[in-house]
């Protein structure tokens, strides 16, 4: 796989992570009055690593062999996905904290902008070098 | 894509944040209700949210749904005025149940949260058009 290729498929797979991790803080918000509901999250950095390393070693990662057969993606599982430590537990059971969920939120929202940006860049960057032995 | 998915979970919980100020307003509309539809006064209404799974992405997206409309069990406000058709022999008329403080947080507590679902779908909506951007210009 060429550099270029490369770079843009990790960059993909953190949008994907990105997106999913939307979701996640996404439903939280959404249950926010919901009683007994559990804040939950995951790890973006571990979910990162154990994405690299099943790449790497082509372990986790399913092969289509006939065109009917969907993509198998290994970070759909519920397995990263943990319980947030509560702060201020409300009394119906509740722990979305609306502080934490609403900056983590945001916070996602500008990683995924990086990530469309550097690999915007990639595309142009591919563009100049094709361009650059015109004229 | 899975960025739909937060539109869906949002608006379910911007389904279930209006039908709990539909609820409010009901009480609030009816707080002086001595008589309703079965002769006895209005009983304040609840509603009771559910976290249920949504959009087949796994575990990750959580929307929210109303399960139930609870009618709230606290006895009826008393008033001595005899001079009121409604009152009973002893001369007191039984008034709703209903909390106007209680009503009232609930509705800034309703719409806090439906706007701030308001803001996670514009935040999504933003991802996926950075998304179709990329390699344009």
């Amino acid at each position: 796989m060429s550099a270029i290729a490369q770079s843009v498929s990790v960059l993909s797979q953190a949008m994907n992570l990105r997106t999913m991790r939307h979701q996640v803080l996404a439903s939280n918000i959404a249950n926010a009055d919901t009683p007994h509901y559990k804040a939950r999250d995951f790890s973006f950095t571990a979910a990162m690593q154990n994405a690299m390393a099943g790449q790497g070693a082509g372990g986790l990662a399913m092969s289509r062999t006939a065109g009917g057969h969907q993509q198998g993606d290994a970070l759909n599982g519920s397995a990263f996905l943990q319980y947030r430590a509560e702060t201020q537990s409300a009394v119906d059971g509740n722990t979305v904290d609306m502080d934490v969920e609403r900056t983590q939120i945001s916070e996602n929202a500008l990683q995924y902008q990086i990530l469309t940006q550097l690999i915007g860049d990639k595309f142009k960057g591919m563009r100049t070098a094709l361009s650059s032995t015109q004229g | 894509m899975s960025l739909f998915n937060v539109f869906q979970v949002s608006s379910s919980a911007m389904t279930a944040q209006s039908m709990r100020l539909n609820a409010v307003a009901s009480n609030l509309a009816n707080a002086d209700s001595v008589i309703s539809a079965d002769g006895k006064p209005y009983r304040a209404k609840q509603v009771v949210f559910e976290a249920t799974p949504m959009g087949g992405a796994g575990d990750a997206s959580r929307g929210v749904r109303v399960r139930q409309v609870v009618e709230d069990a606290s006895p009826p406000r008393l008033v001595y005025d005899p001079k009121n058709p409604a009152a009973d022999e002893k001369g007191y008329v039984a008034f709703p149940n209903v909390n106007v403080v209680e009503e009232m947080t609930n509705m800034i507590s309703a719409s806090r949260s439906y706007q701030t679902n308001v803001e996670v779908m514009n935040t999504a909506k933003t991802m996926m058009l950075r998304t179709l951007q990329i390699g344009q210009g």
